[in-house]
């Protein structure tokens, strides 16, 4: 009846009951709140249904935030037991435990934290910034979200009931075999990274299309945003790599539930096999996650210099060229399979190529500063330390790129140092200079300067001191997922040094927190009403923050790179007042349902409950066929009821 | 009715005859559907890619040579071919607005289709009951998932069909009902084409 679930699943090591115990309790704590404030109508219309981009994208940081606490809780428990467990002590987590815990980390960290903040930055930005009302498939959007949101729900439904993989986060055979991880483990890891890969995908395809088809009138290609041409480099990643995720991960599934041989040590399986698929598509996810964030940047540094951004052109071709570079140096991931040195020279030279067009971002970036009015506001702040880490994370990068270097320093916490530079401080300080650059555009108040500035200090020195030891760590041999060592080491120090970083940023991440609440709460004293607050040069400052449900009333018309400051310098019209019936799509209630279906086939899957499986993929299918039979239902605004809105938002009076 | 008034029949929304790129339903599905049929087009470059590996890890079980029945695939070939055409008739047939013609035509595509899976299924059915399982050997294991990933796109087609008749029966051809078909026409010339890349490269090498 119920598979391999028995009442043992529900049994963990202390720390994890206490992380079930808050999970449940806040769940709790949540419903009784909304019942209380009678918001449950409200969060079924106004958020579960919604098709509306700027909704679904506040949704994508909130799960991102969510799964980011339970990411970075691994970690902080990962670097205590590593400050602890020396020589005869053994710390408070088992070895077993302790797999799980960076398994877990590297899962929840990518695929939910990084790809969550993506997806979010996409949804709220580019639909505003190339002049759309909408996306091209606004349910294809939202069944995105809700197939990545299930992939994060399954991943906290593993902390409760039965086991997570244990395997690290890319579970390579044979280790993550049937024969060696014959739990559940693997299954989970397998189900939520299928489904939320397959929710990427479907965004994937949603963004290209909108960007390729939606533009507004005047938007050429050379005239469109960085981060719109970001956004859509990582969008053509994605639907380059993701199927190859796919494909990789149902061979491995079918390796464990039907006793395929594809990837196991008998039967004329090829294990090497795996490590290049799941890094071909593993690679073009790095870049997935990077290039929106240079995309930021991009965005962030000439308006905040007062500059048009130095070589738009160079910009846009140094993304397409990492776009494309990023598909031939998966093999710089495992030099040390042994293949031959030819093959690895390849690998070793395309990837120090890469280096190039990174450079050239890097020095637009400063260039545009040049002689530039420059504005110490947070999100430059991001910047510099953004600059610092990434080009420390980057030289470290193209020295581990030469095949001898990395035979000596594979498998090291060296790596680890390098790739955390990149993804804290590349991916996550980016995120952070966006979110503080756009939020006043989505809530229409700013984040608290002064909290905000106080966190970026605490991470800013909290990762140096968190990440630069590893470098040293990674030399005097230390190797990464290290549970235990013995004292003669000497890397005990070191060790705790990184603990205290781990905390430094425990507080600057809580302040972060803090900051956010007190802005929402005191958000008077904060308001944006111009809808401008940053002298911005693209579109989605030409319109009232938070904008209204259609974006623009008028569909502007853009003749340059930077149309807000074309218009704002005399240099083109402004929009005429002409207004015209409006068409928005309606809610729909089918990808939620798609998304909480997905849920339960994949815990099914995962347990070996085949009926409760057939029953939710039945389910599934009965929604899409339900919704292929519909007519596209469009919700009308009539242009009176447009004129009317705009009308009272220009009025000081009602504002 | 020619195809232009057929997209442009400003039935569902009042406003696709205006030049407005934003209630451009028709381009932007087909363009968003031949951007899926590259995702799927990546996922069986993979598992192309995998049973190039894994052909000749035969493991003491048997080869290509010894398993491959030349003349079954040249007859699901034909078949699958043929039911190309017959959908293709389906989409004519809803350009001249003919509903009872384009509801024949699917419903014979769907019959090739189906026969096609039962030879497909006929096929793994002997290749078990001979021992040759997928757990037999690696080059077992990726002649299966790759033969049995194009059978399953296969009977989604299967399916989407019976949905796809159902809707133009009950409500005609309109401009939903059009796109949709347009739309199920790509998907299976697309299975068509993989299935001559299954025949090439596995079938054909395989018996050299």
């Amino acid at each position: 009846m119920f598979g391999k679930l028995t009442p043992e699943a529900f049994i963990h090591e202390g720390s994890q009951n206490f992380a079930v115990i808050m999970v449940v309790l806040t769940g709790i704590g949540l419903a009784a709140l909304l019942t209380y404030f009678k918001l449950w109508k409200w969060l079924w219309k106004e958020w579960l249904t919604t098709v509306d981009p700027k909704r679904l994208g506040i949704m994508y940081i909130i799960v991102a935030l969510l799964m980011f606490m339970k990411g970075f809780a691994d970690a902080f428990m990962m670097r205590l037991q590593q400050a602890l467990s020396v020589g005869d002590s053994h710390g408070f987590i088992s070895p077993g435990h302790f797999q799980e815990i960076f398994s877990a980390h590297g899962t929840t960290m990518i695929f939910f934290v990084g790809m969550g903040v993506v997806f979010a930055l996409m949804n709220l930005i580019v639909p505003l910034q190339i002049g759309a009302r909408d996306v091209a498939f606004p349910f294809l959007n939202a069944l995105g979200f809700w197939l990545f949101a299930a992939g994060a729900m399954l991943t906290v439904v593993s902390l409760a009931i039965g086991k997570f993989s244990a395997t690290g986060w890319l579970a390579y055979p044979p280790l993550s075999g049937i024969e060696y991880s014959p739990g559940e483990g693997v299954d989970y890891w397998i189900w939520l990274v299928q489904i939320s890969g397959v929710g990427s995908t479907i965004s994937g395809i949603n963004f290209l299309v909108t960007i390729l088809k939606m533009r507004c009138p005047g938007m050429t290609w050379m005239k469109m945003p960085i981060f719109t041409w970001s956004g859509l480099c990582a969008m053509v990643l994605i639907i380059f790599a993701f199927p190859i995720l796919t494909a990789t991960l149902a061979l491995l599934t079918l390796d464990r539930y039907l006793g395929m041989h594809f990837f196991t040590a008998g039967g004329g399986g090829n294990l090497m096999m795996y490590v290049n698929l799941i890094w071909a598509w593993g690679h073009p996810e790095v870049y997935i996650l990077i290039l929106p964030i240079f995309g930021i940047f991009s965005e962030v540094v000439p308006t905040f210099s007062e500059k048009r951004l130095f070589g738009y052109a160079s910009m846009v071709w140094a993304l397409v060229v990492i776009t494309f570079l990023s598909f031939v140096v998966w093999l710089h991931h495992f030099f040390t399979m042994g293949a031959s040195s030819n093959v690895n020279a390849f690998f070793g030279i395309m990837t120090m190529l890469i280096a190039v067009p990174t450079g050239v971002k890097i020095f637009n970036w400063l260039f545009t500063k040049f002689r530039g009015r420059i504005h110490f506001e947070t999100p430059m702040l991001w910047f510099f330390a953004f600059v610092l880490n990434f080009t420390v994370g980057g030289m470290t990068g193209v020295l581990l790129s030469s095949p001898p270097v990395d035979f000596q320093a594979h498998n090291s916490l060296f790596l680890i140092a390098h790739f955390h530079g990149m993804v804290i401080g590349g991916v996550l300080f980016g995120f952070f200079a966006g979110f503080t650059y756009w939020f006043p555009k989505f809530t229409g108040f700013l984040l608290d300067d002064k909290l905000n500035r106080y966190a970026f200090w605490c991470w800013f020195g909290g990762f140096l001191l968190a990440f630069m030891p590893l470098y040293m760590l990674g030399f005097m041999g230390a190797t990464r997922r290290l549970d235990h060592y013995e004292a003669a080491t000497g890397w005990h120090p070191l060790f705790i040094v990184v603990f205290i970083g781990a905390i430094i940023i425990l507080i600057g991440a809580s302040i972060q927190f803090y900051g956010l609440i007190e802005s929402i709460i005191n958000r008077d004293k904060n308001r944006d009403t111009t809808g401008d607050p940053w002298n911005g040069r693209t579109l989605e400052w030409s319109t009232p923050s938070p904008p209204p449900v259609y974006n623009f009333a008028v569909i502007p018309t853009v003749s340059s790179v930077d149309p807000l400051w074309a218009i704002k310098r005399g240099q083109a019209p402004k929009p005429a007042e002409t207004y015209e019936d409006i068409h928005l799509p309606v809610n729909t209630p089918l990808a939620f349902f798609i998304g909480m279906l997905a849920i339960a086939f994949g815990f099914a899957m995962t347990w070996y409950i085949f009926w409760l499986g057939a029953i939710s993929f039945i389910g599934i299918l009965t929604c899409v066929v339900i919704r292929l039979s519909g007519k596209d239902k469009f919700e009308i605004i009539p242009a009176e009821e447009v004129k009317k809105m705009e009308a009272a938002r220009r009025s000081p009076a009602s504002a | 009715m020619t195809s232009l008034t057929v997209h442009q029949t400003p039935e569902a929304h009042p406003d696709t005859s205006t030049p407005d790129p934003h209630q451009d339903t028709f381009s932007k599905t087909v363009l968003g559907f031949w951007m899926y049929l590259m995702t799927d087009c990546l996922l069986f470059g993979t598992l192309f890619a995998t049973y190039a590996v894994l052909h000749n890890s035969t493991f003491g079980g048997p080869t290509s040579h010894e398993i491959y029945n030349l003349s079954t695939a040249f007859i699901e070939t034909m078949i699958l071919l043929l039911s190309s055409v017959t959908c293709g008739l389906a989409v004519l047939a809803s350009l001249k607005n003919a509903k009872a013609s384009v509801v024949a035509w699917l419903l014979v595509t769907f019959l090739l289709g189906a026969t096609f899976i039962a030879f497909e299924l006929t096929e793994f059915h002997h290749l078990i009951q001979d021992g040759h399982s997928w757990q037999k050997s690696a080059f077992l294991s990726s002649f299966f998932t790759l033969v049995g990933t194009h059978g399953t796109h296969v009977s989604v087609g299967l399916f989407w069909m019976l949905v796809l008749i159902l809707q133009v029966f009950f409500a005609g051809i309109t401009v939903d009902t059009f796109r949709r078909l347009v739309v199920f026409s790509m998907f299976w010339h697309f299975l068509d084409l993989i299935w001559i890349f299954i025949y090439t490269f596995v079938y054909l090498m395989g018996v050299i």
